[in-house]
């Protein structure tokens, strides 16, 4: 039994991008960074309970109840008027699930999956949580076989990383940029827990994937490649690298008049980075262009 | 239309070959005869289309779907068509080749052409891998165009064995309409190897079919079994006599309620279709002359197994209508509830079809089929499936049908549908292969979605209307912009995942 809790943003129990085969997804509520880039920045801030996404929902599956926010998945039809109308980027729709909750989504779901992957967000940043999730997946007999991964924007210390590992298996990190100024100006954050997070996982044996975006002429000039290529090298040339093609659906702000990243142009970069002796650079099966 | 414009028509139409017009003669001219007696209820029922018998044709001279026994003929020849029996690879072929003329169904040819790998086995001793695909891959060209229908259906599996990989590789390689290709699968005996190999055909070309070979075997005997035409299951060396089917979306509107539904108004449906299934099936059996013919008398098919098909179709409707009518908000697919009542009329047809006997077939039963429709189905869902762009992730769409498959032994089908990006991870749609199956889905078809549609951490999105909405940036900031982009997001999110079943059919098919 295990009622600790946290803001789930959403559960998805087919995903095939977030890791190796069929994984359950959940993308947990809340984001330290606020990446330009982001697509899904309704799963940066977390629900103040301000209402003022109630009149937009068309469905009426949104209401305030002494003073708190409550919501109808069964009237929901997932039309996302209420995150346009939400200020602070969250997410009225996020629901309050326990470990337990997860755990049984999980057993109903075990036979279509290889693991579960959390995501975000930045579910780190609900660790106990997630330690909580893991250790319950390990104690559970049906769930024997399925493992767990983090997808992680890396900002979480070394000792938050130390603290997981019992309760994970791999993690899959954003490396944004190696410029530590273009890093800022991207995600509002230094990138040297990114890269020492990345380090440490690598060293942990636990480090399945980084995660570049690539944005043109901002994370694909020569420099910012040399420079990715070099950390990736230093960790291991095998060291798996996913390539993001930036694109602008979902993204808000200044970064949405930037131009989407093209196949082309995304395929040249890997061709540089594989020039550097990388050898196993993912690229995208899908561009929105 | 007088008959004679009618016919003269089908004659001077010229986007017709001749072969197609003499078709469509052939079914006018069938349609000029009485059709088997039916008495004034079963007749209204039948012109209002509340049950319905595929447009078949007046006079049954032949059943809905035959599944000869190919090996007969490979092992002894046939006498009628003097052929001796073959002994080599090349003649094997040759022998089936042949065989396909004369193994009629309801579409003019062949619904079913054998399960190939078992069938060939025997023939392959001294031909190399090389060999046979080159083989396989002319045989696989005359069958596309020679007897060009989608309907027509090979079958291999349960066994990894090297004909089924070599046809699996020429049928990547080709991607044909026909033949088209079921695996049946049994995770004991089938092993990952091949199932991999299959999935990744599906991930190239939507091709096979996956069946779930325990089940299936379990529902038929030690004869054996095929999967044909769409997703249908029939006793092998036999067939379906017919094909009739009840508008389950026109018994819930015409029913005053739940309760009536169930304890009045489906009843009466049932007893219609039967009546409808028996003329039908009495004249095919007593006064067509089929069953004289050369492939009973030679063994290619017995008298003794063939069923009818007791179809089922609008699932979804009938759900929604009998929802609605309880003023339930929930949708079929989606919601608990709406899942539950759709099992409960399952389980009724189901109960009611198993205690009718009927005379002529095989086991004295017809067989419950969710039916997967014609192409002037408009509004209507095939089968039990949830209504299209209306479905949920595959995962909560697998388990919101599953208990409803058992019901179904004569067949039933789901189509997943896709994002492309499971290409890049075959080893996911594996998983939800084996999921489906072993939750109790009958048959696995998947359909990778071309180009168009992906999915997006978690929502689904057409990459035009992507195109579109970035076309249109500069106006997006506005209110007005926003309220058009909700308007069109909510668009884009009923018309999730877009299906071409492949079984559309015209009705002179």
């Amino acid at each position: 039994m295990n009622s600790s809790r946290a803001k789930i943003s959403r559960v998805y129990p087919f995903s095939v991008v977030d890791g190796p085969g069929a994984r359950l997804a959940i993308f947990l509520q809340g984001c330290q960074f606020r990446c330009a880039i982001c697509h899904n920045p309704h799963t940066q801030g977390i629900c103040d309970d301000c209402g003022l996404c109630v009149p937009a929902c068309p469905r009426g599956a949104l209401r305030l109840e002494s003073g708190r926010m409550e919501f109808r998945a069964d009237l929901c039809d997932h039309c996302d008027a209420c995150l346009r109308a939400c200020p602070i980027d969250a997410n009225p729709m996020a629901q309050d699930m326990s470990v337990d909750d997860l755990l049984a989504l999980m057993r109903r779901y075990r036979p279509f999956l290889e693991g579960v992957t959390v995501s975000g967000g930045e579910p780190t940043m609900q660790l106990k949580f997630l330690a909580w999730v893991g250790q319950g997946m390990r104690e559970t007999p049906e769930l024997q076989g399925l493992t767990l991964f983090v997808d992680s924007n890396g900002h979480l210390p070394e000792s938050g990383w130390r603290a997981l590992a019992p309760h994970f298996d791999a993690a899959m990190i954003d490396v944004k940029a190696l410029d530590p100024a273009l890093h800022r100006r991207l995600t509002g954050f230094d990138n040297a827990r990114p890269l020492a997070s990345a380090r440490w996982l690598k060293w942990a044996g636990k480090l399945y994937e980084l995660r570049a975006p690539l944005i043109p002429g901002v994370t694909d000039t020569d420099a910012a490649l040399d420079a990715l290529a070099g950390f990736v090298r230093e960790l291991g040339a095998d060291q798996r690298l996913r390539l993001n093609a930036f694109q602008r659906h979902g993204v808000k702000g200044e970064a949405a008049n930037w131009p989407a990243m093209t196949r082309e142009r995304l395929e040249a970069a890997a061709a540089r980075l594989r020039g550097q002796g990388l050898e196993n650079v993912a690229t995208p099966s899908v561009y929105l262009g | 239309m007088s008959t004679e414009t009618q016919l003269r028509a089908i004659v001077e139409n010229p986007a017709l070959s001749a072969a197609q017009k003499a078709r469509r003669l052939a079914l006018a001219a069938e349609n000029l005869l009485a059709y088997p007696e039916l008495d004034a209820e079963t007749q209204a029922a039948l012109d209002a289309r509340v049950i319905c018998d595929m447009y078949e044709g007046a006079a049954p001279y032949r059943p809905r779907y035959l599944l000869p026994d190919f090996s007969v003929v490979l092992k002894r020849g046939s006498e009628f068509l003097e052929l001796p029996a073959p002994q080599t690879f090349d003649e094997a072929l040759h022998t089936l080749q042949i065989a396909y003329h004369h193994t009629p169904s309801i579409t003019g040819m062949p619904v079913y052409i054998g399960r190939l790998d078992e069938l060939l086995a025997p023939f392959c001793n001294d031909v190399s891998d090389g060999e046979l695909r080159a083989k396989l891959k002319l045989f696989w060209r005359y069958v596309d165009r020679v007897l060009p229908d989608a309907f027509l259906h090979a079958n291999i599996g349960p066994t990894d064995n090297r004909v089924a990989r070599a046809i699996l590789e020429v049928d990547a390689e080709l991607q044909q309409i026909a033949p088209n290709l079921t695996l049946l699968y049994d995770p004991a005996t089938t092993g990952d190897a091949l199932l991999e190999m299959a999935i990744g055909n599906i991930a190239a070309c939507n091709k096979p079919h996956i069946a779930n070979h325990s089940i299936h075997a379990a529902t038929f005997d030690a004869r054996g079994y095929g999967i044909v035409s769409c997703y249908n299951a029939l006793p092998l060396a036999g067939g379906s006599a017919t094909l009739t089917r009840i508008n389950l979306r026109k018994v819930a509107e015409g029913s005053r309620d739940e309760a009536d539904f169930f304890a009045t108004q489906l009843p009466r449906a049932i007893d219609l279709n039967f009546r409808l299934t028996e003329a039908r099936v009495n004249y095919l059996f007593e006064r067509s002359g089929f069953f004289e013919s050369f492939l009973v008398e030679e063994g290619w098919v017995d008298k003794d197994r063939f069923t009818a098909m007791f179809g089922v179709f609008a699932m979804a409707e009938a759900v929604e209508a009998l929802q609605a009518k309880a003023s339930r908000a929930g949708r079929y697919g989606h919601d608990e509830r709406a899942n539950a009542l759709g099992l409960r009329i399952s389980e009724a047809l189901a109960g009611a079809v198993e205690a009718r006997p009927v005379k002529h077939l095989w086991r004295g039963r017809a067989m419950l089929h969710a039916q997967a429709g014609l192409s002037d189905d408009k509004g209507l869902t095939p089968g039990l499936r949830i209504r299209y762009g209306d479905e949920p992730d595959p995962v909560t769409h697998v388990l919101a049908l599953a208990r409803q498959h058992k019901f179904y032994p004569s067949g039933v089908s789901e189509i997943l549908t896709l994002d492309e990006t499971v290409r890049a991870n075959p080893q996911a749609l594996t998983q939800l292969c084996k999921g489906a199956l072993a939750s109790g889905f009958r048959e696995f078809t998947a359909n990778v979605a071309g180009a168009d549609l992906v999915r997006v951490t978690g929502y689904m999105i057409r990459l035009s209307d992507v195109k579109k909405f970035n076309e249109g940036l500069g106006s997006r900031a506005n209110t007005t912009g926003l309220g058009a982009e909700a308007a069109d997001l909510t668009g884009i999110l009923e018309r999730r995942p877009r299906v071409i079943p492949h079984e559309f059919v015209s009705r002179e098919n």
